[in-house]
């Protein structure tokens, strides 16, 4: 048996309360306040309390897919890969870096928003990369 | 936020604005409740009942979308009255003089007007904000998911510097994000105008910085804003698009036009931990691992960069987005072979000042708040001490322009928009977490009892909502929270989406759309029970 507890950051809104998740056997089992943070001091509310409960849902994606004829069906993650680099290839040599355009997340991490920028501007030449900010 | 969280207990005037602070923040909402203990007053500015406006001292019941035309009427009041910081104006800003003399001829009378705010409130606020020792205001998207939102934030930032209300602890212009990471991804350039650290695309040593460290040649124009994106996909101009985590069908104004401008791409890749209603329209889809299964950081709304670890591994087949992008990066020849993100958190520092201090050991012991430049900073708890960013602060002529949309004879009901405590967006995630699920499990629109009386409505009662762009039906929780002729929606279920409703004017600066305030159609739905059914399954 593996118990533990990992120290991270809510994953809900701006307050960034610092918990601890409860982790047995590979699995969230539970989620606490931190009482050393110094925004929340011991406290969550009723978001942050629950927030290991939509991890483990059946409902995941697991598979890559790729639509083929209409719909999306299963793929391996180098055939998925690939054929998103050589797409995004193509359509920046058939009609030019200005014609693609990236959205980050304001839920990934900051390492995940950096690459989603030097993906746009290094990979494309272009500035065309957004993220919901504003709404 | 120009200052932090926990200082906000420490304030003597909190200047709340367009912020459902229990229901959105609910912890910077308990500092607030610490700031009243000790003493604060709390001034509530918001069209609706919120639960705040129990507490507060003060509560003006101001008229949707018309913030500029009554924060214009607190600065002449408050210049009439001498109540301004002529010191603080003095050294540390410009621009005075022509805010100043637009104000001369400024009527209250008109303002109170425009507002609903009596004059007698406006210089009851303006004195108790501008001669308190430390005043803060707090605002979250009630003054910036407007047509005019830029203007919103200007005016409060001319209401501050007036009145020296910043550059010092418990002070300040605080805007609370909303989603968790919103900070972080414009801290990290997601942005078309900046890269990471707010360095701007159209500054030559900036650019070649870059150019060098990523060996590619760069662009000096300033990119695309969601909205032009989306309107480029319709006219065929943009071909292609990757995104990352964002459910843009449910979250964006105006459901139709993304769906037809997302339908039409060559190529959509959308990367996400479910299937999403933006997801099924895509080409490609990448499943990502969700902050539970992955190291990064994330930056809270105090600018605060705080670890994420990975507690447990990600369900078989999903890899940490981090990878994914990368993978994709070096396909194209990118150098993008990263082990770990604090191998790409030190290429980033590395290029950006602001964060150029911050690394994972130090995180170790904590979040750091930026701007921290280098290992010895011991980070910046509130900005501007001493100057502004810019030098001197810039004081703007902002004029009241009224909503673009406003109810009309055809629709007389005006329809704002929001979200509700036990819920989280798109609800992807909440509505898959049981306890929040049973807490909050269908959609309410809130209108005002008298109009549910006229209308012979009941609570739970469904009602058709209809506007220029399309028409919903949603259960209905008659109240005092919001004024007569109005009803408010939160837009987390896809069956009663108040997006379909909004229409897709912008703020001319930040192309923010508005979802504040749009004008409805109300009906009583002749057949309840069928109706019921359809609703509650959403
Ligand atoms: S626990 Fe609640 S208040 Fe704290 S960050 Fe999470 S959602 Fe926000």
């Amino acid at each position: 048996m593996e118990y533990k507890f990992v120290r991270t950051t809510c994953p809900y809104c701006g307050c960034g309360c610092e918990m601890l998740l409860e982790v047995l056997d590979g699995k969230l089992v539970g989620t606490y306040p931190s009482k050393s943070g110094s925004m929340n001091y011991g406290k969550l509310c009723i978001k942050g309390w629950n927030a290991n409960e939509f991890v483990h849902s059946p409902d995941r994606l697991t598979k890559p897919l790729i639509r083929k004829n209409g719909t999306l069906e299963e793929a391996s993650w180098p055939e998925a890969l690939d054929f998103t680099a050589k797409r995004l290839a193509e359509i920046k040599e058939t009609h030019g870096g200005d014609s693609l355009s990236f959205l980050t997340s304001a839920r990934c991490t900051n390492e995940e928003s950096y690459l989603m920028q030097k993906l746009c501007r290094a990979g494309f030449g272009v500035n065309h990369i957004d993220h919901c900010a504003r709404l | 936020m120009t200052n932090s969280i926990p200082e906000i207990e420490d304030t003597d005037c909190i200047f709340l604005i367009g912020s459902n602070t229990t229901e959105a923040h609910p912890l910077i909402a308990h500092r607030v409740f610490r700031g009243k203990l000790k003493g604060a007053t709390l001034i509530v500015i918001d069209p609706r009942k919120i639960q705040l406006t129990l507490q507060a001292d003060i509560h003006l019941r101001i008229n949707f979308g018309t913030d500029v035309a009554f924060i214009n009427g607190l600065m002449k009041c408050i210049l009439d009255n001498n109540w301004h910081n002529p010191e603080f104006i003095d050294e540390r800003t410009e621009g005075f003089d022509q805010l100043r003399k637009s104000l001369e001829g400024y009527s209250l009378k008109r303002a109170s007007e425009i507002s609903g705010i009596s004059v007698e409130d406006m210089v009851k606020v303006a004195k108790i904000y501008a001669t308190s020792e430390k005043s803060a205001i707090l605002y979250t998207l009630g003054i910036t998911e407007h047509s005019h939102g830029v203007d919103n934030v200007k005016s409060l930032a001319n209401l501050a510097m007036l009145t020296g209300q910043i550059g010092r602890p418990s002070t300040g212009v605080n805007p609370l994000r909303g989603q968790n990471n919103v900070q972080g991804a414009c801290d990290m350039g997601g942005l078309p105008n900046v890269y990471p650290g707010y360095q701007v695309v159209t500054d030559d040593n900036v650019r070649a910085k870059f150019e060098n460290a990523w060996n590619a040649k760069l662009s000096n124009k300033v990119g695309y804003m969601i909205p032009e994106m989306m309107d480029r996909l319709i006219d065929g101009s943009v071909k292609g698009m990757y995104i990352l985590g964002e459910n843009s069908v449910m979250s964006d104004p105006d459901t139709h036009h993304i769906r037809r401008a997302l339908s039409s791409a060559e190529l959509l890749i959308v990367q996400d931990i479910f299937m999403t209603e933006t997801a099924e329209l895509a080409h490609v889809v990448l499943p990502g691992a969700c902050w539970a299964e992955k190291d990064g950081t994330f930056a809270n709304t105090e600018r605060k960069v705080q670890r994420v670890r990975k507690a447990v591994d990600p369900p078989e087949g999903a890899v940490p987005d981090w990878k994914v992008i990368s993978e994709v990066g070096k396909r194209l020849g990118l150098n993008m072979d990263y082990s770990s993100p604090s191998q790409i958190y030190d290429e980033m520092r590395k290029l950006s000042p602001s964060f150029a201090g911050i690394n994972y050991e130090r995180l170790e012991s904590g979040g750091i708040q930026w701007p921290c430049p280098s290992e010895d900073h011991q980070g910046t708890r509130f900005l501007h001490q001493g100057r502004f960013t810019r030098g001197k602060g810039l004081f703007h002529v902002i004029n009241y322009r009224p909503p673009e949309e406003m109810p009309c004879a055809d629709y007389p009901v005006l329809l704002t928009t929001g979200r509700r405590f036990a819920h989280y967006h798109t609800r992807t995630m909440t509505g898959r977490c049981p306890t929040l699920h049973n807490e909050f499990p269908t959609p309410r629109a809130q209108i005002n009892l008298s109009d549910a009386e006229k209308m012979g409505l009941k609570d739970g009662d469904l009602v058709k909502i209809s506007s220029r762009r399309g028409e919903l039906t949603t259960p209905v929780q008659p109240g005092d929270i919001v004024p007569e002729g109005s009803v408010f929606m939160d837009f987390h279920f896809m069956k009663a989406n108040p997006n379909i409703l909004l229409g897709t004017s912008l703020d001319p600066v930040s192309k923010t759309p508005d979802y504040k305030v749009c004008a409805v159609r109300m009906e009583k739905v002749i057949e309840q029970n069928s109706a019921t059914q359809s609703i509650t399954e959403g």
